[in-house]
């Protein structure tokens, strides 16, 4: 996800000389072919973030579209003030871009566990909130938000991610089928988590649909009242808190609504005891995350109606 | 080039204009608006190159007040500067107005937005990044306090910017020596700032933020030395201008009654 990141940020960057990649001193083996071919229009800022977000404001504000680059919780929380008043207050043209969405950086520890940075970045003012799923719905959405002019926040998880099977992304803010049209359960991912979800959905029996939902910000409300009017359950699946992300926004949007599926949500437990070592999928697999595991929670949650 | 009975002008008037803003709907920080009059004065007379009717131009040079704060007299200064009607100062800080109590981008000749401290110099660094790499001639200025030089975020751009030899880039620290609770010695010791400024690769002027001369010569003689960015250590008294207030603590919150608001305007000669 991250090398199709910086790819496709290369070719952009080839056609419009006002592309700017910064970095918080991390990308290596990622960012090296960037450097090499943009040297004028790349800056390694250092480990310091505050600084790194407030001159991608100020370069803003000279004309130029700047990307911000580093891993977990630097771009994000470290910085956050400066996001919220040098750039989003601003209406700076940056795009906050972080790698290690969730668990992806495993055994490295709880610092570099990103779990409530949607939630954090939705409550920015004029902030477009991004979490593809695959390197596809990566490539799309760093070519439009290039060219957005407004601020954005691009969560990636790390390398690897497959291509998931479905329709490709319509729109920007257009969630995506992966898995049947809307059935009698409907499940809403955000993130490559939708990998698991598919997963999860061919050990079950009976119509499960599965869709990806890149863009939480703004949420395509149409498409989850859609949804919602027509399945029996929904259920969301985030690798982040069920505070401030996925299901927080569709609930929201549903809460109002007289005759409505359920929402159940699936995501990572707001952290109450030491971080342990391990490895993405048994970080998962401990949060109730795991295929086996979302398949039964969706039974479950079945049985329950 | 302007001469320095209009620069004190300038600096009386827009001292004049910030006490009657702060006194008409009782507002703070006005030792922080007076320690700061003659830099901004010198500034908005014959250093920045603005052109009130053409705000957007692309070449003009940059200001930013780092210290937002300190926003009433910044607004007088660009109402003086032709930026907007002087008449609308009388709307600072009264419902609806833009006029906001830090600094706000919504008004004329105002490039960012501050308030929280530590923000503004980065911010100052990435403008002077993309006017250089746009090959202008625009300089960029940012007056900073002594207490936000407390902030981190101040220290990380004062690293990066001579790293890649940032001389369109000129910051100001109007150095009065008091900050929000207390003095700077006793609060936080900044001493020895400019060896500080210096050590980390900066080319440190020093001088008092109160002589007009010795701010015209500075301004007029940077850079002074190619490829590094300059910082101007001013020296200056809180609530300068206004006996009752110079060097004091309580004149960041207070704000003048009637007869302290005649006595002080008759002070700086208004
Ligand atoms: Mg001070």
């Amino acid at each position: 996800m991250r090398n199709t990141f910086v790819a496709t940020l290369a070719e952009l960057a080839e056609r419009d000389p006002n592309i700017w990649l910064l970095c918080g001193d991390l990308g290596f083996s990622v960012l090296e072919s960037f450097a090499a071919q943009f040297p004028d229009r790349f800056l390694n800022m250092g480990v310091a973030e505050q600084n790194m977000a407030g001159v991608a404001a100020g370069l803003a504000l000279t004309g130029k579209t700047v990307f911000i680059y580093s891993i977990g919780n630097f771009p994000t929380l470290r910085c956050l003030e400066q996001l919220r008043n040098d750039v989003c207050y601003h209406g700076a043209d940056v795009k906050i871009v972080s790698v290690g969405a969730g668990f992806a950086y495993g055994s490295q520890g709880y610092t570099h566990h990103a779990i409530e940075d949607v939630a954090v970045m939705s409550a920015l003012p004029g902030i477009e909130v991004f979490v593809p799923a695959d390197p596809a719905e990566t490539r799309s959405i760093v070519r439009a938000i290039a060219a957005s002019r407004r601020p954005s926040y691009l969560r990636l998880s790390r390398a690897g991610e497959p291509e998931l099977s479905g329709e490709p992304l319509a729109g920007l803010h257009r969630p995506r089928w992966l898995r049947s049209p809307p059935a009698d359960v409907c499940v809403l991912a955000a993130g490559p988590i939708a990998g698991a979800c598919l997963e999860a959905a061919r050990l079950l029996p009976g119509n499960i649909s599965v869709a990806s939902v890149p863009c939480l910000k703004p949420i395509d409300d149409g498409f989850v009242r859609r949804v919602a009017g027509q399945a029996r359950l929904i259920v969301t699946v985030e690798e982040h808190i069920l505070r401030g992300g996925l299901h927080a926004a569709v609930s929201a949007l549903l809460a109002g609504e007289r005759s409505r599926a359920p929402v159940v949500g699936l995501g990572i437990p707001e952290a109450d005891k030491l971080s342990v070592a391990g490895d993405r999928d048994s970080l998962l697999a401990s949060a109730g995350l795991g295929p086996q595991a979302i398949a039964e929670r969706i039974e479950a949650a079945l049985r329950a109606l | 080039m302007s001469n320095t009975p209009d620069i004190n002008d300038f600096a009386k008037r827009i001292r004049a204009h910030a006490l009657r803003m702060v006194h008409a709907v009782n507002a703070s920080h006005i030792g922080s608006c007076l320690s700061m009059a003659d830099i901004l004065a010198v500034l908005h007379t014959e250093v920045l190159r603005l052109d009130p009717t053409d705000p957007a131009n692309p070449d003009r040079d940059r200001f930013i007040l780092s210290k937002g704060h300190a926003t009433a007299i910044l607004y007088a200064a660009l109402a003086e500067r032709g930026f907007f009607p002087v008449s609308e100062l009388e709307t600072y800080c009264r419902n609806g107005s833009a006029l906001t109590g830090h600094v706000s981008h919504g008004v004329p000749g105002v490039e960012a937005s501050t308030g929280s401290l530590g923000h503004g110099l980065p911010m100052a660094v990435g403008m002077a990044i993309g006017l250089r790499a746009d090959g202008r001639k625009s300089r960029v200025v940012c007056l900073l306090s002594d207490g936000e030089c407390d902030e981190g975020s101040n220290w990380e751009a004062i690293l990066f910017a001579p790293h890649h030899k940032l001389d369109n880039l000129i910051a100001i620290v109007d150095f009065n020596k008091i900050q929000s609770f207390g003095r700077v010695t006793e609060v936080l010791n900044l001493d020895p700032l400019a060896d500080k400024w210096r050590a980390f690769g900066w080319h440190v002027l020093e001088l008092d933020g109160h002589d007009i001369g010795a701010l015209r010569a500075a301004f007029a003689g940077i850079p002074a030395v190619a490829g590094k960015p300059t910082v101007i250590i001013a020296h200056t008294v809180k609530g300068r201008g206004v006996s009752f207030m110079e060097d004091r603590l309580e004149w960041h919150y207070k704000s003048p009654n009637v007869d302290q608001l005649a006595q002080a305007l008759k002070e700086i000669g208004a």
